[in-house]
């Protein structure tokens, strides 16, 4: 219930987008609570995208988790 | 260190009571829509799986919108699409309330609200809380604001995290910094989806819908301001009132189940009489055994 993933938002049409959830098969998900643009990754639950994910900020917390990974 | 759940899990903190309106829905020719974690959650008496086996119409979704179209399609069915959950799911909700859904669907709305859940912790004695994990998709909707006052009003460090383990790791080792510093700050780990504002086109839907009123938890009694109910232009989609829902003397806890302690922190699953021993996973006595994000449910599957 808690659960939400990120989506890779294919193609917008008014509220509704069609995602790929990264296996390659297309999904409607609503987008009315979010500016979903083609190419970003919106987070999805419940078939509701809440957010766009901050590409930026995403790349620095992967990059912080590597380094960290790294002294194990 | 103890990392300690809290009353986050959706379907456990549901009253007996609102389950009970939902079972009466069901075996009253009406088809009750809802996420799959609910129905095995027992209510006073039998559970909303056991209304389907005794030939109730109760169906799963993934979202609320899937309940739409099954209204749309079968125009001669009573729909009730049971709106559990907190800030995460209520922007849903009620997105396809101001959409006009059919005449035939009307909602069990059961959303709750985590903030005053996180302030009637401070209010238990002796928890010893030394930090908070605060829950990101959660704050993802309602920004960092709201959880200003840990910091502020009770000295709590407060950390917004994600939900893979890194991010959890990130967020213990935020709040440890705090306390080594000796300071109560309000942080956030999972800046990729959490803001300062949250989704303001989210919240601005949910106030136009949803009045914030006293709510009841299961075992936990009423928490003031901690739920949601449809406002007065939107009455007539309230299976409350539609069906007149009257449930009495609902029951929360099963004999001996001490779910409500275990949802606040006080005790631990194997401090419960039952655990492992009456109650298991295949022969669950608390929701918080039946729910897949239940504590005593965690905890019995990694076998501690
Ligand atoms: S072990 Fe079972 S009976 Fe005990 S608190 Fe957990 S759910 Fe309730």
């Amino acid at each position: 219930m808690c659960l939400a993933i990120p989506a890779k938002v294919l193609k917008v049409q008014g509220d509704v987008a069609k995602v790929d959830f990264g296996q390659g098969v297309a999904r409607d998900v609503n987008v009315m609570l979010v500016e979903a643009r083609v190419g970003e990754y919106v987070l999805v639950h419940a078939g509701y995208a809440i957010q766009v994910i901050d590409r930026e900020a995403a790349e620095e917390t992967l990059r912080l988790w590597e380094e960290i990974l790294k002294y194990e | 260190m103890d990392v300690i759940a809290g009353p986050g899990c959706p379907v456990c903190i549901l009253p007996a009571a609102e389950i009970d309106e939902a079972i009466s829905l069901a075996l009253n020719e009406v088809t009750v829509v809802t996420f799959g974690d609910v129905i095995r959650v027992p209510g006073s008496e039998s559970s909303l799986q056991e209304a389907k086996a005794s030939g109730g119409d109760v169906r799963i979704v993934y979202g609320v919108g899937d309940a739409v179209r099954m209204a749309e399609k079968e125009p001669d069915k009573d729909f009730v699409f049971f709106a559990i959950g907190f800030e995460t799911t209520a922007p849903s909700t009620a997105i396809e309330i101001l959409n006009k859904p059919p005449q035939n669907l009307s909602f069990l709305v059961s959303h709750r609200l985590i903030p005053p859940a996180m302030e009637l912790l401070l209010g238990v004695g002796n928890l010893h809380i030394d930090g908070f994990i605060a829950p990101g998709h959660v704050s993802t909707i309602i920004g960092m604001k709201p959880y200003e006052i840990f910091p502020n009003a009770y000295r709590m460090p407060t950390v917004i995290a994600g939900f893979e383990p890194l991010d959890v790791l990130f967020a213990i080792s935020m709040l440890l910094q705090q306390l080594k510093d000796g300071e109560a700050r309000l942080e956030n780990e999972y800046k990729r989806s959490v803001t300062w504002e949250g989704n303001v086109k989210a919240q601005r839907l949910m106030e136009q819908v949803f009045s914030v009123v006293d709510g009841c938890w299961r075992g936990l009694g009423k928490l003031p301001l901690s739920a949601l109910a449809l406002k007065e232009e939107f009455l007539e989609y309230d299976a409350r009132k539609k069906y007149d829902l009257q449930i009495e003397r609902p029951r929360d806890l099963m004999p001996g189940c001490l779910c409500h302690l275990v949802m606040i922190g006080k005790i631990k699953p194997p401090e419960c009489p039952l655990y492992m021993k009456a109650c298991t996973p295949q022969t669950p006595k608390g929701a918080c055994m039946v729910s897949i994000e239940g504590t005593c449910r965690i905890w019995a599957k990694h076998k501690l």
